[in-house]
């Protein structure tokens, strides 16, 4: 029997631990308290979707009356708040949002028409340079400039919506009357332009990741087949992050339908139903705002502005879901796994 | 087309775009520009540590900027513990291809999309009505309203809500720039899950955190029509002494000065000081995010 | 003098028809392999052979690995590591491992060594002073760093940093020593002073190490494994795997016709 060569006879940690397993009490303890951790993290991270679901119900919770009580079906309902009404005797049927008066008229569609000529422009202006900007930061800038191109809308991004309503308000109401000679000085166009300023940083922001998700080889390939640089930008890489810039817009889009305070200070808040942009409007959220500290609590204006809330819940969490559907493709391609 | 051409659109295509580029930047500095030529002379040392007088129309903004101090510093202790573990459990502790993992997502993308007026909406409807008025039956004298109405708190929780996403997302961004490598030497050295975050990937993800905090208290700072209906006022006599009063808020002292003066030139100098205030508060803040950001790109760069 | 016969040794750890699946996909397949206690064993094979997946489910490192399974045995000490005395915390306190790129921890020197203890439980700044010198001195590292043990680790150079990683697993004391191609990084002479380590540790540890150096194989092991697309070719003391393999494809690959 061959002797092993050089068994120190001294107690190893080897010898030692391995007889004495560390006590089983112990062991489980320490089992249990990491058992409680990983829960405790969990429910906490539950808080993100009980927020969402909270948040339905409740704004839903004090729009409900509005279908259940009769003191408040009688003032409006979902009929009333769609179809044009005739509200006096031998007038003729309008939509109307007059909310304080003997008759209270409760129709959306001055609201919607009003949020979607703010939405209209603010989009015209956003899109186009949103995307510009980010095709000239992702394809064209020199790195340093695209440094600090970043920071700077990032720094836009910032600026408090109230602020920029401020500036609407004051400065670019006057300046935009000036030039287009409108004859409400707070209108659709200088709430939307005003709107535009907010929207541009978030069409940018996902608009340049998409692009420069794109992956090089692609940029490569075409230059080399002989295309130019602007070729291979608008011709390659631009459609290969299509999916990605179509939800820029879309969240775009859902970032200006939602915004209050610019549109508060800036459009003029008159709920008229008209085609022109020249005119002053009253949007959805705005209206919340503008209405509700004087409203009766638990009235039926009361219910109508919560409901305004559930519709606008509901707007962004559809265009929300829009926008993850164009995300998700947009990495499926990137991937390779979509055709 | 010839190579002429096609050299000359891509230029002017570069021109272009880079002119919309342009046109952002300008759009900010006008901005700036603006607030720095009307507001800057007027904000001095008195300014900021006074209280307003004469109805609003001389006076500082020292009870708006500690109302706003006191507010976000609240909502910031509501907002960081829940997000970051929010964070934490997404990226640490959810199975991969867990449900609850994906529809925790969902639901912090629709939040971050939610109007911040519906926000408002939900501070009156959940805290307000549902929960301060539950507390008012537990604990108030029948008949009086301590609970149930808008005040520091509700204000504070529902922009807590608000910026869930801000520090969700930033969150996460910090704890997958830590290398997995750390992971996995802590636990082939006996740690278990908990101590490896603690003392290892938490505190290399600190700067990340704190990115993420400084940008929510930017927002927090910012926003004002989640408060509308949740606790601000316009006139406040007194500080507010505890988490059930009403406070007055930078955001909303500019809205209200800028829509509802009595007189419009005599209010000027005092609106355009108190922007002044909260775009060189904001502007700090986003500043300082940047700037830790930055630094922490370049050091992971550098470092391996 | 006569080499002892590795197989004389008691095995401190051996697997039994061990299976390693990741997903589908098996990448270790029915290996039995004893690893005698205080020898080395080396795992050699070409990339991809499953020499890395083996060591990881000594230790368990595999669980980490989102669709990971082991099917077979896996005993330390004649017991099943996946038995109740044992979890893979607890395990891995007794089995540590060192990984082919050093990753020490962005702490300072001292810090990196004291980790294993802390988070065992051990507390106070004099008896964790002891251990990490104890542990440098294990290493070889003692000499270089015993002034600057509150700098950062992250100012040691490549060898240095590895043998770092070396004391800080040797500081919990554990029994065995799993090696992932621990040189591989590194420059001739750091490797030469991590083989020189493995010399001494030989004394106190089990060790495992996996290589694709068959000189370093040959130079630093008591026992050869030699694993081909996820199984267990053959296995013998290193002299004889080298010189005289009894199967053929372990003599192409120790002779270099492919791999």
């Amino acid at each position: 029997m061959i002797e092993p060569a050089s068994v120190p006879p001294d107690t190893t940690a080897a010898a030692a631990a391995g007889e004495g397993d560390r006590p089983l009490l112990a062991i489980r303890r320490r089992q249990l308290r990491e058992t409680a951790i990983e829960v405790a993290v969990t429910a906490v991270a539950l808080t993100g979707i009980a927020a969402v679901v909270l948040i339905f119900v409740f704004v839903g919770r004090e729009a409900l009356p509005l279908f259940t009580s009769e003191e408040a079906r009688q003032e409006t309902d979902l009929a009333r708040m769609f179809l044009a009404q005739t509200w006096r005797e031998g007038r003729a049927a309008t939509f109307t949002w007059q909310p304080v008066s003997d008759v209270p008229k409760y129709s959306m569609i001055p609201l919607f028409v009003g949020t979607l000529k703010v939405t209209f422009v603010a989009m015209a202006v956003a899109a186009p340079v949103g995307i510009a900007a980010a095709v000239f930061a992702s394809e064209f800038a020199p790195r340093r400039l695209r440094e600090v191109l970043k920071p700077t809308i990032e720094l836009l991004a910032g600026i408090p919506s109230v602020v920029i309503g401020f500036f609407a308000l004051l400065v670019m109401a006057t300046f935009l009357q000036d030039t287009f000679g409108f004859s409400f000085r707070l209108n659709a166009v200088v709430a939307g332009v005003a709107l535009a300023l907010t929207v541009v940083p978030v069409i940018f922001t996902v608009s340049e990741d998409a692009l420069t998700a794109v992956p090089r080889a692609y940029r490569e390939a075409s230059l080399a087949l002989g295309a130019t640089r602007w070729e291979t930008a608008f011709r390659v890489v631009l459609p290969a992050a299509a999916p990605g810039v179509l939800a820029a817009v879309v969240l775009g889009f859902g970032r200006s339908i939602g915004e209050t305070m610019i549109v508060l200070m800036a459009s003029g808040n008159a709920a008229i139903t008209s085609l022109s942009l020249g005119d002053s409007v009253r949007t959805l959220p705005a209206t919340i705002a503008a209405e509700m500290g004087e409203v009766v609590f638990g009235g039926a204006h009361y219910s109508v502005l919560f409901f305004i809330g559930v519709e606008l819940f509901l707007f962004t969490f559809v265009l929300n879901t829009l926008a993850t559907t164009f995300v998700r493709r947009l990495v499926r391609r990137m991937s390779g796994t979509a055709a | 087309m010839s190579v002429a051409t096609r050299k000359a659109a891509g230029a002017g295509l570069s021109a272009i775009t880079g002119a919309a580029a342009l046109v952002v930047v300008l759009m900010l500095a006008i901005i700036l520009v603006d607030v720095v030529r009307g507001g800057a002379a007027r904000v001095s040392w008195e300014f900021l540590s006074a209280a307003p007088e004469e109805g609003m129309m001389a006076g500082g903004i020292f009870p708006a900027i500690y109302g706003t101090f006191v507010m976000t510093l609240m909502m910031t202790v509501a907002v960081l513990p829940v997000g970051v573990l929010t964070a934490v459990y997404l990226h640490e502790y959810a199975p991969p291809a867990s449900r609850m993992a994906a529809a925790v997502r969902v639901a912090v993308a629709n939040l971050a999309g939610v109007p911040s007026i519906v926000f408002g909406l939900f501070g009156l409807g959940f805290f307000i009505q549902f929960v301060g008025a539950g507390l008012d039956g537990a604990f108030s004298e029948p008949g009086t309203i301590t609970y149930g109405k808008p005040a520091l708190i509700w204000a504070a929780l529902t922009l807590a809500i608000l910026t869930l996403p801000v520090v969700i997302v930033a969150t996460e961004e910090a704890l997958r720039a830590v290398p997995r490598e750390h992971r996995d030497a802590s636990l082939a050295l006996g740690a278990t899950r908990s101590q490896t975050l603690g003392r290892v990937i938490l505190p290399q993800a600190l700067p990340g955190i704190l990115t993420g905090a400084i940008l929510a208290v930017a927002r927090g700072a910012g926003e004002v029509a989640p408060i509308l209906f949740t606790g601000v006022a316009y006139f406040l006599p007194d500080l507010p002494d505890g988490p059930w009063s009403q406070f007055m808020h930078l955001g909303y002292h500019v809205y209200v000065l800028a829509t509802q003066s009595p007189d419009v030139e005599a209010t000027r100098p005092l609106l355009y000081a108190t922007v002044f205030v909260l775009l060189a508060l904001t502007f700090a803040l986003n500043l300082v995010a940047i700037a830790i950001r930055t630094r922490t790109r370049q050091k992971a760069a550098a470092g391996h | 003098m006569t080499t002892p016969v590795p197989q004389a040794f008691p095995a401190k750890m051996e697997t039994r028809k061990l299976e390693v699946r990741y997903g589908a996909k098996p990448a270790v397949r029915d290996v039995s392999l004893r690893l005698p206690e205080r020898q080395v064993t080396a795992l050699i094979g070409p990339s991809g052979c499953g020499k890395s997946t083996f060591l990881r489910a000594l230790n368990r490192m595999n669980d980490l690995i989102p669709g990971a399974s082991a099917g077979g045995e896996i005993l330390l000490d004649d017991r099943s590591i996946y038995a109740s005395h044992l979890d893979a915390v607890e395990l891995r306190r007794r089995v540590g491992m060192v990984f082919q790129k050093s990753n020490p921890f962005p702490k300072s020197i001292f810090e990196n060594v004291a980790y294993g203890l802390r988070v065992g439980g051990m507390k106070g700044r004099a008896a964790l002073a002891e251990r990490v010198e104890r542990s440098l001195r294990g290493a070889a590292l003692w000499d270089e760093v015993r002034d600057r043990l509150d700098e950062s680790a992250m100012g040691l150079s490549g060898g240095q940093q590895q043998r770092l990683c070396i004391a800080r697993a040797l500081a919990v004391e554990p029994e065995v020593v799993l090696m992932d191609e621990p040189a591989s990084a590194l420059d001739p002479i750091a490797t030469a002073k991590i083989e020189d380590l493995i010399h001494e540790l030989k004394a106190r540890y089990t060790i495992v190490i996996v290589t694709h150096n068959m000189q370093q194989a040959a130079r630093v092991s008591d026992q050869t494994a030699f694993f081909y697309m996820g199984e267990l070719v053959e296995v013998g003391p290193t002299e004889r795997i080298f010189t005289n393999p009894s199967q053929q494809r372990t003599e192409d690959y120790v002779t270099g016709k492919f791999g």
